[in-house]
């Protein structure tokens, strides 16, 4: 067993723990902790695939963004932990079940020699002068720019989204209309009335 | 010496376990959107995995675009949950029948 092995059955086994305890623990703010350690973990296996702008990304995105946003929601909203709850294990023979049906599907598939190391050969090492965020940004940049431009539409959309669905108006707040102060004109607020004058007595 | 089929299985090893999270917390909505992500990150493995043995660098684009609009789906779901606990007080999943449905 060499370096990388050791390396990559740790890192596993991290992810995978990890991801059983986000779905186990009670406490929704360790569910989201634990799923942050998974995404480091993670990241280090991206490291270990050559992918090092994908896995810096993910923990700037992931660990940095939505996490931290997860986190948020959680702590704000008040839950009733004990109502979430009921019933956890009444659908967990089900749900294993399932899991054991499709891990063991994939698995048969993916033990086969299509897989293996006989017919895709693991690749030799990229020399250390090698930039995968150069080779990847020259990529995004011409062949899928198009694409790229969707994406930026995409994550607008979504704050535009975002925002529009949180955000309330106050009534009991004073403030003055701009506009309306403008808008308004000598005819609306000044009456002009000749009154008759009154004779001294 | 670590294999294609390693990386494989363990993608379909976190997508079953995110599977499973949907049934075990299917009165939290939280936890249900946890457990999403962990199926994109499952994908996301998958494809980075492809990408390095098959040596095609189009693979990580693809994960780089699931990552884009893995983001935009988070932030609109937990602003339709705090929408959701604003009104409602509750996430709990049993409580939203507004829509009868």
């Amino acid at each position: 067993m060499n370096l990388q092995d050791f390396v990559f059955y740790s890192l596993a086994s991290v992810v995978v723990i990890a991801a059983l305890g986000v779905i186990t623990l009670r406490n929704p703010v360790h569910s989201a902790l634990l799923l942050v350690l998974a995404f480091v973990t993670s990241s280090g296996l991206w490291l270990l695939l050559e992918a090092e702008f994908l896995a810096i990304v993910l923990i700037l995105v992931y660990v940095g963004a939505v996490m931290v946003l997860f986190l948020f929601v959680v702590m704000m909203l008040d839950i009733n932990l004990d109502r979430m709850r009921e019933g956890f294990w009444k659908w967990f023979p089900f749900g294993a079940i399932l899991a054991l049906i499709m891990t063991g599907e994939i698995g048969i598939v993916l033990m086969s020699k299509q897989f293996g190391p006989e017919n895709i050969q693991i690749p030799v090492s990229k020399s250390v002068d090698y930039s995968n965020t150069k080779e990847l940004g020259q990529l995004l940049y011409t062949d899928y720019v198009y694409a790229f431009e969707l994406s930026a539409v995409i994550l607008l959309v979504a704050m535009v989204a975002a925002i529009a669905i949180t955000l309330r108006y106050r009534t009991d707040k004073k403030s003055s209309n701009v506009s309306k102060q403008v808008a308004a004109s000598r005819e609306k607020r000044l009456k002009v009335i000749s009154i008759p004058a009154e004779r001294k007595e | 010496m670590v294999s294609l089929s390693h990386y494989l299985v363990l993608g379909a090893l976190l997508f079953a376990i995110g599977v499973v999270g949907i049934f075990l917390n299917r009165k939290n909505v939280i936890i249900l959107l946890m457990s999403i992500e962990l199926m994109l990150l499952a994908v996301n493995m998958n494809f980075v995995a492809f990408s390095h043995f098959l040596q095609d660098t189009a693979g990580q684009i693809f994960v780089f675009f699931i990552l884009t609009v893995a983001a935009a789906e988070a932030a609109i779901g937990l602003a339709i949950l705090v929408a959701l606990f604003r009104n409602l007080r509750t996430i709990n999943v049993d409580d939203l029948d507004e829509l009868k449905g």
